[in-house]
């Protein structure tokens, strides 16, 4: 049971942010909260995609090692070259001879997934673009109408298209 | 309505729950061996990135080379956006009233002389950050909002009218444009080079002191990211500065 709920109570929290997120979009009556729900929202599945990408016994952050150049670049191309058609895992490497350094080809379960990562980055730099965008057009519909609830805003919308 | 809503939240989340608990198809926490994990683009990157780059953060590597177009059209939807809110909160009022200035409007010595030592270290680091994009967390993105707070910070210690005066709003579009000409600028050199658009490797042969294509590909990510953080920088000013004067670009908070 311990270990049941370990392992899934990420995805309990990613669920129960998510839903708090569309409650505030759903129900709430206030534009701004609305955006607050909308933020809310999308950090749930910021949480979810970066959690995917944890490797939590082996892994480190997805940057190589670059201080005395354990990577020398050129040593690494040359090790790409020759092992393309093995699969250039981890332990091949060990008895090298030629580079008695150490393994050179990065080792994927040694670094974190960064896919999940850049997505997000993107994910994040949009989401900003956009609640600046909802923001403006909340503040235009306050100029116009002078209020920021829905029902109010429905009502003097439906005025304005009899009148 | 609202008990309708929280039924249909209700509902949402249980089958969430019960989908994420009970079905084998997620992995559990930390997995190696999760699909994503396993996929093989993602051991491609780890794997390739250092040879294919020579950038030792292979987000940075996967973020401005191999997932260019995504990176690009990113900076584009900030640029859009940045121009969206101008379009629909901007007034231009004729002979607006400028501030005046009395003992509670004026900027408080204490915060005005902090900030005047902080914001050269804040744009400093923005600088390190961008720079440093290559070999540790950072980049253009980063960068660029740290450089659009330390704008932003002159605008709430003094006024927008100050911080409009060291980059205006003309300006601010103006570098926003600028950066994604140069993101463009270097796709289409490699166009012009006979390689695919934003396959920076070719650029080795016009780069002066560079012979390698990954050590292109290395430099033509710095400048990349040069581009964004201009268009970052400027546009998070814009929005600062457009939302909180309500469109007037005067005054300020």
């Amino acid at each position: 049971m311990e270990e049941f709920i370990q392992s899934r109570f990420n995805y309990w929290i990613y669920v129960i942010l998510m839903m708090i997120g569309l409650w505030g979009m759903i129900s709430k009556n206030n534009l701004i909260k609305k955006l607050i729900g909308m933020s809310i929202f999308q950090t749930a599945i910021i949480l979810f995609y970066v959690s995917v990408a944890v490797k939590s016994e082996t892994a480190n952050i997805p940057i190589l090692p670059h201080h005395g150049h354990d990577y020398s670049p050129k040593i690494a191309f040359a090790h790409a070259v020759s092992d393309d058609h093995e699969n250039g895992g981890h332990d091949d490497h060990a008895g090298h001879q030629a580079h008695p350094v150490g393994p050179k080809i990065p080792d994927p379960d040694g670094y974190a997934n960064p896919l999940p990562h850049v997505l997000m980055l993107t994910a994040i730099v949009v989401g900003v673009a956009t609640l600046g965008l909802a923001l403006a057009i909340t503040q235009k519909i306050y100029r116009e109408y002078g209020t920021l609830e829905e029902d109010q805003l429905l009502e003097k919308v439906r005025a304005d298209d009899h009148g | 309505m609202k008990k309708l809503a929280g039924i249909v939240v209700f509902t949402v989340g249980l089958i969430l729950l019960y989908g994420v608990s009970s079905l084998d198809d997620f992995p559990s926490w930390g997995t190696p061996d999760s699909p994503a994990n396993k996929s093989p683009l993602s051991q491609y990157f780890i794997k390739n990135t250092i040879v294919d780059t020579e950038v030792p953060n292979m987000v940075t590597a996967v973020l401005a080379d191999y997932r260019g177009y995504d990176t690009m059209f990113e900076t584009v939807v900030i640029f859009v956006a940045g121009l969206g809110i101008f379009a629909v909160v901007r007034v231009f009022e004729h002979g607006g009233a400028s501030r005046v200035v009395t003992a509670d409007t004026k900027p408080d010595i204490i915060i005005t002389n902090t900030c005047r030592l902080l914001i050269p270290l804040i744009q400093l680091f923005a600088l390190y950050v961008l720079a440093h994009g290559h070999s540790s967390p950072g980049g253009g993105f980063q960068g660029g909002v740290i450089m659009g707070a330390s704008f932003i910070l002159v605008a709430l210690a003094w006024d927008l009218d100050i911080a409009l005066k060291r980059f205006s709003e003309k300006q601010a579009f103006i570098c926003s444009g600028i950066g994604i000409l140069i993101y463009a600028g270097f796709g289409l050199a490699s166009v012009f080079l006979g390689e695919e658009f934003l396959n920076y490797g070719i650029i080795h042969k016009i780069l002066p002191g560079v012979d390698s294509p990954e050590m292109a590909r290395y430099y033509a990510m710095l400048g990349v990211e040069i581009g964004v953080m201009f268009t970052v920088t400027s546009i998070m000013f814009l929005i600062y500065g457009l939302l909180a004067t309500r469109g007037k670009m005067t005054a300020g908070l």
